[in-house]
């Protein structure tokens, strides 16, 4: 029990010094790396407490797809030039007043609910059955939540198709193949049968 | 205070929450700071699922998790592909020009 408060202590402090740095960092390369600290270290304490395929898919899903499609975007746009017109600071100088207003209200309102929660103190109560983690929640996920798994995997499709039309871009100048208008050539469209006169040769028009 | 209970699980997701919230009023120049902001609050969302889930020997709050992972998932590329056009036509994705819809 030492041994998972001194490890809760450590990582949960890891994780909100590093959500900390992704919000006021200079450089957006930078908040990158934090975000994918705060999310590895959230994945080590779902793992701790028992949700172990959470933490797995945590790691995979956040840091292996969102974090990297982060770090594409931040380092193809070029954003290194507006990091050094001095944007934290002012952000911070207007907006500050409202922004604590509202952080505070807000974790005053959280702490309030942790507060008037009443709880037994352990946490670490693992279920007396063989399953695994996984296992157990292949088994609810499959029968009970099937609809609402089919409908998560057509978000992900509406997501892909969107992205992939909103940054599509048409050029003009390049050849293009056209499935269609090949097919649809025939051999009189093709070819035609022209006498030639002697001496005169044969005008093409195209 | 030594015991790790519900509560310390609460506390650490409401810092985040919190943070999150406030970097979304402190960083008005960057767009994306503004999506990895949300991609903090829905952080704090899922550690207070898992805890609960782990708490109450129930595991729909894992499975409700999953679910607000995969919808996390395609937001994050929806809103990067949105901020990579409006970079490519306007040159810039500092959040106070951004006023195309006078809202």
């Amino acid at each position: 029990m030492i041994a998972h408060s001194l490890f809760f202590y450590f990582f949960s402090t890891i994780a909100v010094f590093s959500s900390l740095m992704v919000i006021t960092s200079r450089n957006t390369v930078y908040s990158v790396f934090f975000l994918i600290l705060v999310f590895v270290t959230t994945s080590i304490l779902f793992i701790m407490i028992g949700a172990e395929f959470l933490g797995m898919i945590m790691l995979i899903v956040y840091v292996g797809a969102v974090s990297v499609l982060f770090l594409f975007v931040v380092m193809m746009l070029n954003i290194s030039e507006q990091t050094k017109k001095r944007s934290i600071r002012k952000g911070l100088i207007n907006n500050i007043s409202v922004g604590a207003i509202v952080g505070a209200i807000i974790f005053f309102e959280l702490f309030v609910v942790i507060g008037g929660w009443k709880y037994k103190g352990n946490l670490l109560v693992f279920p007396n059955s063989d399953l695994s983690n996984t296992q157990a929640l292949g088994n609810v996920l499959y029968t009970d939540y099937i609809y609402l798994f089919q409908i998560s995997g057509m978000i992900l499709l509406v997501a892909m198709i969107g992205a992939i039309t909103l940054t599509f871009s048409k050029r003009d100048n390049i050849k293009r193949q056209s499935y269609f208008h090949q097919i649809e050539r025939d051999k009189d469209s093709a070819i035609e049968l022209v006498d030639v006169e002697s001496g005169k040769g044969v005008k093409i028009d195209d | 205070m030594i015991e790790i209970g519900l509560g310390h699980y609460l506390t650490l997701a409401a810092i985040i929450f919190t943070l999150g919230v406030m970097g979304i009023f402190l960083n008005r120049k960057n767009v994306i700071i503004i999506l990895m902001s949300i991609e903090l609050i829905l952080l704090a969302v899922n550690i207070n699922l898992v805890s609960f889930s782990i708490y109450l020997q129930n595991l729909i709050g894992q499975i409700f998790t999953m679910f607000i992972l995969t919808v996390a998932a395609a937001e994050a590329a929806i809103g990067l592909a949105i901020i990579v056009i409006y970079y490519k036509k306007k040159g810039s994705i500092n959040v106070e020009q951004i006023n195309s819809l006078k809202g």
